[in-house]
């Protein structure tokens, strides 16, 4: 073995039932590297990294670490962890109710003399700890308290301090903002330069190029190729991950903005508000319109959308809906009225676990229904048939439980729930956040088809750029709190400067 | 032919039908080794009129439980919590019933021409308590947000005492042949309460089968926000769940003191939650809640009380059944743990890689 090598994994194979995820895959770290794993939806990333730290029981392959005698093969993240390998995933995997002091040293915690937990002395290192990769916390506070772009650094700062040789990072950036993505990247480069091995799987191209040194592109679960950085440029890379050439994001939205200011009020909301998330704010969106709203990671932008869907209780002002009064007290009266909110967090507020991807996709529309008034059995298959068509979703079978589905197939999934209830009002809330390129685009035309059917959408991206593409006008946010909104030419900068406020505002 | 075996052992009914079997191997082997007939458990006859035999006596006996396992698969599945009362519920079912029918302070009637009320119309009142107190559970649960245990322990306790006040301190004694065709009559020859248990079954599923019901439960059981994202009235639907137990815990409460034609405050019913929370346990259900199978929680059911007549039968003591009660128990769970499937499972995949490599 090569003496920089720090880990190989050679003919790694992966079946799930009915579906071959990983076919005799090849991948090498070294030390002192960020090496972005790259592929679509599906493509076989997270599952690679869960046969490397031993959530996934792979049934050929071998994988080599530099240190450890023999081919080694971990049956749990405990074992990865004694050999060097720590991971953050996509979605945080911390305990909300303890304090960030506890999650930092869960597992590990100091201990007295007595062999009881020494409070103290967590409480004292997770603060230094926190303060040397620059996170403001108060570490004896819940984490549930922190946005989740915090928790996020917690769980990184929680893999660092566990001496690793290997840290993994599965979609770190998705919920972090772009200083906080700068943090996180100075962090890495750190880390790297102290002979770390990164391994950093991520869907926005710009953060691979702005830190990585190599790069590994897996399509379908089998293996494209390995890549230093300076020998694949964007286009390549894009073409490599999708196996064709890259449909010209630019084009999908069409030519010249078109003014709906002429078209009936779909939504007309005067003065509402959401103690604590949201100041009171007036929304008009027309018919057919795609309305963005933009500002920084918890600047209100969710919580605005959240209340006029009534997933939040508006506590003031009033709200019409194609021009009738609407009293909204709970998700199921917003649905009633033609609405439907895909939430931001897919985990907790989006899939059902363990129902199938037939139930899944029929659940807003049965609710809407009512309970004694049941789909058929037929109309349920023919509903999952048709969208898992349209939408392209990956799945071994329409009876498959959506959580064995990669995230961005889960995401498919919720769109064809609301997709299936014919909603006069789609909001959706990061529908593209952790998604591969190529579901990015159909989402994002989808949006541009529903407000051709004279649909109306309330569209919320931490990507300016997609919302430019699609957004007719957009809502600007800051502090929870509509500050203002733009329309005609929407451009990047004016965008920025909106969002970023102060001098030369407005 | 292990391809088979897999298939059959991942079905989710696999594991409780194995228990059931296990516990009925157990009487075969006993009566072996008695030089009985081996198939003496099963044999099935008839004495006064009536289906005689302990396979009969299984079914009859585990009525209450199944009845109650129903309305707790529910209760588990959509709030991943347990309802501890179901028992002293019966139990207050019964005192209630008894009591409009006898009339307060009276301890005995043995003709129907003393009733203080109609017999059926006492039965509704008594069904209809279950109800309430379902609803009482509930609230606490669904709209207080305090934890199932909490909340029920409140009726657990309390509802037998309650029942005790209505009764005057007394046994309330309803002897005619009426009131205890429920309990201890026959529809046939058949036994009423298999009768009831069966229907309340069939009543059950077809309801979660034909409506959505059953999504409902479990969707809200698996996750709770993003079902009320989805529109879904996740606390109404809870609250249902505690209601519909507290019926079936009523239905149950009626065999229950039919079988004693009385209302015995301090016995009916007790212990009877924990039957029923391990019936839903050996189902094959997750206490933790979410998807459910009902099939299971009766089969479940019948399977406890399919040990504790096997016991008897065995000329085990009243007093020390519940020992070896517990020794078969602890064997049931530990053949349904995660951990010992996957030893399972991974012994039948080397095996199979063994018998390749041959």
């Amino acid at each position: 073995m090569e003496h920089d090598i720090v880990v190989t994994m050679r003919g790694i194979t992966m079946e799930f039932p009915g579906v071959k995820a990983l076919d005799s895959v090849d991948f090498t770290l070294r030390k002192g590297e960020i090496h972005a794993l790259m592929g679509e939806n599906g493509a076989g990333k997270s599952t690679l990294i869960k046969c490397l730290t031993g959530i996934n029981d792979f049934q050929a392959g071998e994988i080599h670490i530099d240190g450890v005698e023999g081919p080694v093969k971990n049956h749990s993240t405990m074992d990865a962890q004694r050999v060097g390998i720590s991971t953050v995933y996509q979605e945080v995997n911390l305990c909300p109710n303890l304090s960030v002091a506890e999650n930092l040293f869960i597992g590990r915690e100091p201990t007295t003399k007595f062999g009881t937990i020494d409070r103290k002395a967590m409480v004292r290192q997770a603060a230094k700890l926190a303060e040397e990769l620059d996170i403001q916390v108060d570490v004896t506070q819940n984490l549930e308290n922190y946005s989740l772009a915090i928790q996020q650094m917690i769980a990184i700062a929680r893999a660092v301090d566990m001496d690793c040789k290997v840290l993994i990072l599965d979609e770190p950036t998705s919920s972090l903002d772009d200083t906080e993505v700068e943090k996180l990247f100075t962090l890495m480069r750190r880390l790297r330069d102290q002979g770390v091995g990164i391994v950093f799987v991520t869907h926005f191209l710009e953060q691979v190029y702005a830190v990585c040194d190599r790069i590994t592109v897996l399509r379908n679960g089998a293996l494209v190729g390995e890549y230093p950085i300076e020998d694949l440029p964007r286009v390549k890379l894009v073409a490599a991950m999708m196996g064709k050439d890259f449909d010209d994001l630019a084009a999908i939205k069409p030519e010249g903005s078109k003014d709906y200011s002429g078209e009936p009020l779909e939504i007309d909301a005067k003065g509402l508000s959401h103690k604590g998330t949201i100041k009171p704010f007036d929304m008009e969106i027309h018919k057919g319109e795609v309305v963005g709203l933009t500002g920084l990671l918890g600047s209100g932008r969710s919580e605005l959308a959240r209340t006029i869907y009534g997933a939040d209780r508006a506590q003031s002002g009033t709200l019409k809906v194609a021009g009738e009064e609407a009293k909204i007290k709970q998700p199921i009266d917003a649905m009633n009225k033609g609405m439907g909110l895909l939430p931001d967090d897919r985990k907790e507020e989006g899939i059902i676990g363990d129902l199938s991807v037939r139930e899944n996709i029929i659940l807003a529309l049965q609710a809407k229904q009512g309970m004694m008034r049941p789909l058929s059995p037929a109309k349920q298959e023919e509903l999952a048939d048709r969208y898992i068509d349209l939408l392209q979703i990956k799945t071994a079978s329409k009876e498959t439980l959506i959580r064995q589905l990669s995230g961005g197939n889960q995401q498919k999934v919720i769109l064809a729930r609301w997709l299936a209830t014919d909603p006069d009002f789609l909001i959706l809330d990061e529908p593209t956040r952790g998604i591969d390129i190529g579901t990015k685009t159909e989402i994002q035309k989808l949006i541009i088809q529903l407000s051709e059917e004279g649909k109306s959408v309330m569209f919320i991206s931490s990507e300016i750029e997609e919302m430019l593409r699609t957004c007719n006008r957009m809502a600007v946010l800051r502090d929870g709190e509509k500050v203002g909104e733009l329309d005609g030419e929407l451009t990047q900068e004016r965008v920025m400067a909106a969002i970023a406020g102060g001098a030369g505002d407005e | 032919m292990n391809d088979k075996l897999r298939k059959l052992t991942g079905k989710a009914l696999f594991l409780p039908i194995f228990c059931m079997i296990l516990v009925l191997c157990i009487n075969v082997v006993y009566d072996i080794a008695q030089g009985n007939r081996f198939y003496d458990f099963f044999v099935i006859s008839i004495q006064n009129g009536v289906l005689y035999g302990r396979l009969i006596t299984v079914l009859n006996r585990g009525s209450e439980v199944a009845i109650l396992a129903i309305g707790m698969t529910l209760v588990v599945s959509a709030s991943a919590g347990t309802d501890i009362s179901v028992g002293s519920v019966m139990s207050l079912r019964a005192s209630l019933c008894c009591m409009l029918i006898a009339g307060f302070g009276v301890t005995s009637v043995a003709s129907s021409a003393d009733f203080a009320c109609p017999m059926l119309l006492g039965i509704l009142a008594g069904i209809l308590m279950g109800g309430v107190c379902g609803a009482f559970n509930g609230t606490l649960v669904a709209y207080l947000n305090i934890q199932p245990m909490v909340a029920t322990l409140i009726l657990y306790t309390a509802a037998r005492s309650i029942g005790l006040l209505l009764c005057n301190d007394m046994i309330v004694y309803i002897r005619t042949d009426a009131y205890g065709l429920l309990g201890s009559g026959s529809i046939g020859v058949v036994p009423t309460p298999i009768i009831v248990a069966l229907v309340c079954v069939v009543v059950a599923s077809l309801i979660l089968k034909k409506t959505a019901m059953g999504m409902y439960i479990q969707s809200v059981g698996i996750n709770k926000k993003a079902s009320r994202i989805a529109g879904l009235n996740s606390k109404r639907i809870i609250f249902m769940c505690y209601v519909i137990c507290g019926l079936f815990a009523g239905i149950a409460g009626i065999i229950a003191s039919s079988r004693i034609t009385s209302a015995d405050s301090n016995n009916i019913g007790l212990n009877y939650e924990m039957d029923a929370i391990l019936a839903v346990a050996l189902g094959g259900n997750s206490l933790a809640g979410g998807k459910f199978n009902l099939v299971g929680s009766i089969i479940g059911a019948y399977t406890i009380q399919a040990i504790t007549t096997t016991m008897y039968a065995m000329g085990v003591s009243t007093s020390q059944a519940p020992v070896f009660k517990a020794i078969v128990i602890i064997i049931i769970v530990a053949i349904q743990s995660p951990v010992v499937k996957a030893w399972f499972s991974k012994r039948a995949s080397h095996k199979e890689k063994e018998a390749v490599k041959a």
